[in-house]
């Protein structure tokens, strides 16, 4: 592990950096938090004090400590969603490579008709449907991004059910389990992790955009997304207060993506 | 006038700067005008390394440690990039062991044979294409006029390879650098590349040095034999001398690996294990076994040989239980088999086995050996605990490593390591009937015979029947007592191992069997001479 770090050049340090810092604030969020986070401290729209460190908002509650809240609600909803959309999608895209034949047919449909509309539109329809709660919009993301990763680990594991080891395995007459799970999943481990990366980012900036569009998270729960929507006016007054969130959802998507660079270079060279 | 290439104190090396890997450790060659050098060794002895060093190409990551490279009086590797580029492809040409990855698929042969000459300035389009037909001609290529109007994948493998061989030769260069061309053809085909190779490499009077680890392909081609080992070279001398009387030791055992024989003196053939009748299979609507009868005597090696495309591992497959067949039954030990592996009882997953030809695809990287071992020995046999540890050392017992190895990966092993835990990986199902696809053709000589050696060990000690799958005759002439003959999915002949050697029937046998190099300079001359005469 300490190689590991010592060889990991200075993007993805700082990169690991900001995500260390992020993940610490989103932990211990109410121990760090001067306010609470749906607590109303003052007026609405207060400028910058040395009591309130970046002013209030709207309603007027503490703008830092709703954004120290937010990482918590805005990362954590963002990583369950898409653990979930790798779980599934992960394995389904194996068993289809494996099984092949109508299973991977019927799959690979389903999977083409989720991809074929938009993923905001749809997103936008299903929670229509369904409706806006946080357990809806985390399976309803689940399901969409569960697409793209199904392909991904479909194609990946194509190259491996060819090989030997497991024909090997089919031959001692293995279930479908021990052949997803250990014989092939180790295989594709590395492509799927840096797959992870970046979905992870796109689950991320789709949860805000749902916040910011007022179906995603709903208030008074502080997240990043719906805090830019909420202080958006203030723009107007030549205030930067509504950026910040957007900066802190920029700065953990690009943190992300150059760890994610170093594991597909990583990847990419002479791995045993 | 001095030698065209002349190789002093040659070093390379690679990795850290502090400890290095070795490569080549002081070598000195020395070709002559129109000479062809043969280089001989195991995987890893530095032969490729030293051929394209001979070309001025070191790999990346590589370095010259020492030593100098000299080419019809220049230092290749002292020249600047530009200068070499320019010898590249029109003084020094390279043909590399598989033309099918050495081809752009996506361009036709014609324009990929003349991009030398036309880089060159050798030569005008047009002119560089009526070159490459008659060189197509030479190297006897069917319909030289139009076979470069076609793509890569269009022609035999066979075919691809010469068509290599005269896109090396457009601009008559001075010296070609032949890296294993014909080691992953067919026998059959082998034969026809080193003769259009030989013819042309005469006529032109190029030199050449000829990589490659058979020791009988590189009798036919070479003036000179150098032998190699660890970066060092151990002993060159002419041909003839060299297959006489070779000094080294080393030499000697390169040499004696063709000789294993498997000790004779045994019992009259048993009844058989596996019986087929009819076995007839297809992929999809291609049928490729068209109702084969066959046997498998119980404690036996039942060798199956055939060129590619024959048949054999789709037999391999359908007795594994992996392609069910169309049509015919297998018997096993009286009863019928069933040849659906979702149906199979343990009893009879267990029974069959497979070693394969490759142990890097084989053997699972990311799992360590003894979880490789232990599984199908929990599966099969419901050992736990310590009876199930002491059983997997056991099995590294049998195939002779060491237990230390349990806890590394496959890809901290050697090639002959790994195929002896593939080896181990089947016994550990302890079974009766085993499947060798091929185990041996992707391993060096000595490593082979030691894997030969302990295949006919433990089927004496354990009493296995193996079907062994080869197209290296040597290899069925060593181990083989049974032989079965396959060619376009029919077999065409089969019965003892001295009947079919030296009573071949059918001539597609008898075509097979001289297509065999052998360890003798005149034995190209002699089969291609047979070859053009009417098959009888």
């Amino acid at each position: 592990m300490k190689s590991l770090l010592r060889s990991a050049p200075p993007t993805a340090l700082f990169g690991m950096v900001v995500l260390a810092a992020v993940a610490i604030t989103a932990v211990f969020a109410p121990l760090l938090a001067p306010y609470g986070e749906t607590e109303v401290v003052g007026s609405a729209y207060q400028q910058w004090t040395s009591a309130h460190p970046l002013g209030t908002d709207n309603l007027g509650r503490d703008m830092l400590s709703r954004m120290i809240f937010g990482a918590r609600n805005t990362v954590g909803l963002a990583l369950l969603t898409t653990v979930l959309a790798f779980v599934a999608g992960a394995t389904l895209g194996m068993v289809a490579a494996l099984k092949g034949g109508w299973v991977d047919q019927v799959l690979a449909r389903a999977v083409d008709v989720l991809m074929a509309v938009p993923p905001l539109i749809l997103a936008l329809m299903l929670l229509a449907i369904v409706g806006a709660s946080i357990p809806n919009m985390i399976a309803v993301i689940s399901v969409i991004y569960l697409a793209p990763v199904f392909r991904l680990a479909r194609a990946a594991a194509m190259n491996v059910v060819g090989l030997d080891f497991v024909e090997a395995a089919r031959l001692r007459g293995e279930g479908l389990g021990w052949l997803v799970g250990r014989e092939i999943l180790p295989n594709i481990w590395s492509t799927l992790v840096a797959e992870f990366g970046v979905r992870f980012c796109f689950v991320f900036l789709f949860i805000a955009a749902l916040s910011f569009l007022g179906i995603g998270i709903q208030p008074p729960t502080a997240d990043w997304g719906s805090m830019v929507k909420e202080n958006a006016t203030l723009i107007t007054f030549g205030d930067v207060t509504p950026l910040i969130p957007a900066a802190a959802i920029a700065l953990l998507t690009i943190a992300v993506n150059l760890i994610v660079d170093w594991m597909l270079h990583r990847a990419s060279g002479l791995e045993t | 006038m001095g030698n065209l290439l002349t190789i002093r104190g040659l070093a390379l090396e690679a990795g850290p700067r502090r400890s290095p890997t070795r490569l080549l450790r002081g070598i000195d060659l020395d070709l002559d005008r129109g000479e062809v050098l043969g280089l001989v060794g195991e995987s890893g002895a530095g032969k490729s390394t030293a051929g394209l060093a001979a070309m001025g190409h070191v790999r990346d990551g590589v370095r010259v440690a020492a030593g100098s490279v000299e080419f019809d009086g220049q230092d290749l590797l002292r020249l600047p990039r530009g200068r070499l580029r320019r010898l590249h492809g029109r003084h020094l040409s390279y043909v590399a062991q598989s033309a099918a990855a050495s081809f752009n698929p996506a361009h036709r042969l014609i324009d990929q044979v003349t991009e030398a000459p036309r880089l060159h300035r050798v030569a005008s389009r047009k002119a560089a294409q009526a070159d490459a037909v008659a060189l197509f001609s030479q190297m006897h290529l069917p319909d030289p006029g139009g076979i470069g109007a076609r793509y890569p994948h269009q022609v035999s493998g066979g075919q691809l390879q010469r068509a290599m061989t005269a896109m090396a030769m457009t601009c008559r260069p001075g010296l070609i650098v032949f890296d294993e061309p014909t080691t992953a053809l067919d026998v059959t085909t082998q034969i026809e590349v080193l003769g259009a190779i030989r013819d042309a490499v005469e006529e032109h009077g190029t030199a050449a040095i000829y990589i490659s680890h058979d020791l009988a392909v590189v009798a036919q081609m070479a003036d000179r034999i150098c032998v190699m080992k660890d970066g060092l070279v151990v002993e060159t001398a002419p041909t003839r001398t060299m297959l006489d009387a070779p000094r080294e030791d080393y030499t000697r055992s390169l040499w004696s690996v063709r000789s294993f024989r498997r000790p004779e003196a045994e019992a009259p053939a048993p009844e058989p294990l596996l019986e087929g009748r009819g076995v007839t299979a297809a992929y999809g609507r291609v049928r490729v076994l068209h109702g084969l009868d066959f046997a498998f005597a119980r404690g036996r090696t039942t060798a199956v040989v055939g060129e590619s495309g024959s048949g054999k591992s789709t037999l391999a497959r359908v007795l594994a239980g992996l392609l069910p067949p169309e049509a015919g039954e297998v018997v096993w030990g009286g009863e019928p088999m069933e040849m659906r592996l979702a149906r199979r009882g343990s009893g009879t997953l267990r029974h069959v086995q497979m070693i394969y030809q490759s142990a890097d695809t084989a053997l699972n990287p990311r799992h360590a050996i003894r979880r490789i071992l232990s599984r199908p020995v929990r599966r099969f046999t419901g050992r736990r605990g310590a009876a199930l540890e002491a059983r997997v050392g056991e099995l590294m017992d049998q195939v002779e490593l060491d237990r230390a190895l349990l806890d590394r990966r496959p890809g901290e092993l050697s090639g002959g390591q790994k195929q002896r835990v593939g080896i181990a990986r089947a016994l550990a199902a302890e079974p009766e009937f085993v499947i060798c696809d091929e185990v041996t053709s992707a391993l060096d000589q000595l490593v082979a015979e030691g894997i030969l050696r302990l295949l006919v060990g433990l089927q004496r000690e354990l009493g296995l029947t193996f079907m062994f799958i080869t197209h290296d005759l040597a290899v069925v002439e060593a181990i083989a007592h049974h032989v079965i003959v396959l060619e376009n999915g029919r077999i065409v002949e089969q019965g003892g191992r001295d009947d079919i050697f030296e009573r071949p029937r059918h001539p597609y046998t008898r075509r097979l069997l001289a297509s065999v190099p052998r360890m003798d300079p005149d034995w190209l001359d002699r089969a291609r001479t047979r070859d053009l005469q009417p098959h009888a």
